[in-house]
């Protein structure tokens, strides 16, 4: 066994690729900036914690950029997810028992979470809440809220499918039981002067995902839009509708580097961006200057990071910010 | 002199008749079932009979159908596989990872890729049969060290829990060909997966049926001391089948990779389930030493029937679940009737 393993080392570097891969990527980064405290301030300690699943694309985004405010405000950051409510909550419980300076929680399940915020906050652990939840928030004492409307996003999604003279819709829901996502095809549904109709696929299986829309495709060809709810599965909406030889207009919520790259070709018509980046930069930032200024922002309303509608237009400004994972 | 008594008593020798034969197969019930499946959706569903629609489905049967084959034949041999599922996320992700950070030639990404898949596979059946602890507990172990080991790496090494894109890379179109391609027949594409699979399902019959090493996984399943006693190498025979889930994990992943070039750490997860249910309803026995490659190749065909007939027949999405937990119950009742029939008559 060992030495095949060393036999193909051995031909891996003879059998080198002279195009893409690790080497490209290198050739383009330039020197990345030295990520260094730009405050004084004592080292806090922030904890997020997220009911994102393992290896959840979008809430890699929302780190980083909670990352980076951390690096810059000099902020000791913590970070835990489960996508079990009641697993969420012992995750809050245990940054509580760490002590921790600040808190930040998403509320998907709001109702597993509301004992332990309020447990924070007798605590008096300041809690901002990012990305589901905003009409929660404000009951459960947080400072404020950071994020997307989930209904408002899928009526700007409706309106713009109706701006392009689209008759027929599909949104394709890929975690069923996803209140957010609901929301979203709601949203669609409401603005939508067309027809919406929901497509429930195995997020997990890409080759469902494709087998299913294009099974609905073939069922009805007069469906001319489909939306995915996350970027991943755009791609393989494009490779569905290609199969059934389907004209749909393939949009999506969600922005990730191959989105923006078929945004920039045309393959997809637009994406919306909830900008994550800024939910976990925003958030980190916030409970910075509430310690350091006693600073709230909002005014008692949720602070919006989106809907941003991406079209062609932006998609090749914003396609370096999606290969370096900050869009 | 034989007396007509004695030939009575030896039934080894009777001669069974076609029909007999037919009916003594484990698959019988699932192909029944198959069929029933089939019409109901044909007259549901309009355009479920459309050539376009039924390519579809075979592409959904096949992705399953590949990994149910040698979890069918790993199933005869008595033992589970939950790791299954996500090693072919695993096989996807060590070949893409590979050929990107080597920016190496994506066929040898894809070579790493076999020697990993399979080793992880070898390393099950040898923990199994060392350990002598159930297969349940050993491969649940695998499943979750796998888990964390594709995410975790993916996010070590290219910074994000996805990995890069090496469509354009050396090796990617031909290595496409082999593993994602199409077929065109007249106004039907066929993917290449389902080549795939039917070449996975004659080589394991053609193992089950006609080697050796066939009898022996039937010997191991159903009675593993037994077979010991008799010289069967029950340990080699189940780190064998180990390495086959394993080496059709690979298939699979492979396909995953150069279908969709980007491949997501956090998938698989739950797939091992389906391939066992595919495997089940095609008449293998959960306790081991009965079943067939084929029957799990019907069960993989029951299953994406019905994930994509209900789409066809454009049924309210809300109750997607229910039908399907439904329709595969109903199956698999009619599975099970058929076979009791058919052993109470032969």
């Amino acid at each position: 066994m060992g030495a095949v393993l060393a036999a193909v080392l051995g031909a891996s570097l003879a059998g080198c690729s002279s195009t893409g891969g690790k080497r490209a990527e290198d050739a383009r980064k330039s020197a990345q900036a030295q990520g260094r405290a730009a405050v004084d301030t004592p080292r806090w300690k922030i904890a997020m914690v997220t009911h994102s699943g393992d290896g959840d694309t979008f809430w890699d985004i929302v780190q980083s950029g909670a990352k980076q405010a951390a690096t810059k405000d000099n902020i000791d950051f913590l970070y835990s997810h489960s996508d079990q409510g009641q697993q969420q909550a012992q995750f809050v419980q245990a940054a509580i028992d760490q002590k921790v300076d600040g808190l930040i929680v998403t509320l998907a399940k709001p109702d597993a979470l509301k004992d332990v915020v309020a447990k924070a906050e007798k605590a008096g652990i300041p809690v901002i809440t990012v990305n589901s939840g905003s009409e929660k928030s404000k009951e459960f004492g947080a400072l404020t809220h950071i994020g997307q409307d989930e209904t408002i996003a899928g009526e700007a999604v409706g309106e713009e499918l109706t701006k392009r003279g689209r008759k027929k819709a599909l949104c394709v829901l890929h975690e069923q039981g996803n209140v957010g996502h609901e929301q979203r095809c709601a949203g669609t549904k409401k603005s939508f002067k067309g027809e919406v109709q929901n497509l429930y696929v195995t997020g997990t299986s890409m080759p469902d995902v494709q087998s299913s829309i294009e099974a609905k495709l073939q069922a009805d060809p007069s469906i001319d839009a489909v939306v995915t709810l996350g970027a991943p599965f755009a791609d393989t909406a494009v490779k569905a509708k290609q199969s059934a030889g389907s004209s749909a207009e393939i949009d999506t919520f969600d922005l990730n580097a191959k989105v923006a790259a078929a945004l920039k070709s045309g393959t997809l018509g637009f994406a919306v961006d909830q900008q994550p980046y800024l939910q976990g930069y925003e958030a980190v930032d916030l409970l910075w200057l509430y310690k350091y200024n006693a600073d709230v922002l909002g005014g008692g309303l949720p602070v919006l990071t989106g809907p941003q509608i991406i079209t062609k237009d932006q998609a090749a400004e914003l396609e370096a910010y999606t290969n370096r994972g900050t869009r | 002199m034989s007396t007509a008594t004695d030939t009575a008593a030896d039934e080894r020798l009777l001669r069974r008749s076609v029909w007999r034969k037919i009916l003594g197969r484990p698959e019988l019930g699932s192909v029944v079932g198959a069929g029933a499946v089939f019409l109901f959706f044909s007259i549901v569903a309009d355009s479920f009979l459309q050539p376009s629609s039924l390519s579809t489905v075979l592409y959904a049967a096949s992705t399953i159908g590949i990994m149910a084959v040698p979890v069918a034949l790993l199933m005869i041999g008595g033992e589970f596989d939950l790791s299954a599922g996500v090693l072919v996320t695993t096989s996807a992700l060590v070949s893409s990872m590979f050929s990107y950070q080597m920016t190496a030639n994506v066929w040898v990404g894809v070579a790493v890729s076999l020697l990993v898949t399979v080793a992880i596979g070898a390393f099950n059946g040898f923990m199994l049969t060392r350990t002598k602890l159930p297969s349940f507990i050993i491969t649940l172990g695998t499943f979750l060290m796998l888990t964390g080991l594709n995410l975790g790496f993916t996010k070590l090494i290219s910074g994000t829990v996805s990995t890069k894109s090496i469509a354009d890379m050396e090796g990617f179109d031909s290595a496409k060909k082999l593993f994602a391609s199409q077929l065109t027949l007249g106004s039907v594409n066929l993917k290449v997966t389902i080549l795939w699979w039917f070449a996975l399902i004659a080589v394991a019959t053609w193992i089950l049926l006609r080697t050796r090493f066939g009898n022996w996984i039937f010997a191991v399943g159903g009675e593993a001391d037994a077979a010991r006693a008799v010289g069967v190498p029950v340990f080699k025979t189940k780190i064998g089948l180990y390495m086959g889930v394993a080496f059709a994990a690979w298939v699979s992943g492979q396909h995953l990779l150069f279908s969709f070039d980007v491949v997501q750490s956090g998938e698989g997860v739950g797939n091992e389930l389906i391939y066992i249910i595919a495997a089940v309803i095609g008449g293998c026995l959960i306790t081991g030493g009965y079943g067939s490659a084929i029957g799990s190749a019907v069960g993989a065909f029951i299953f994406g029937m019905t994930s994509k007939g209900i789409v066809y027949a454009e049924w309210n999405p809300d109750w997607f679940k229910f039908f399907l937990g439904a329709m595969l119950l109903l199956a698999t009742l009619l599975n099970a009737w058929v076979r009791k029939r058919a052993e109470a008559t032969a």
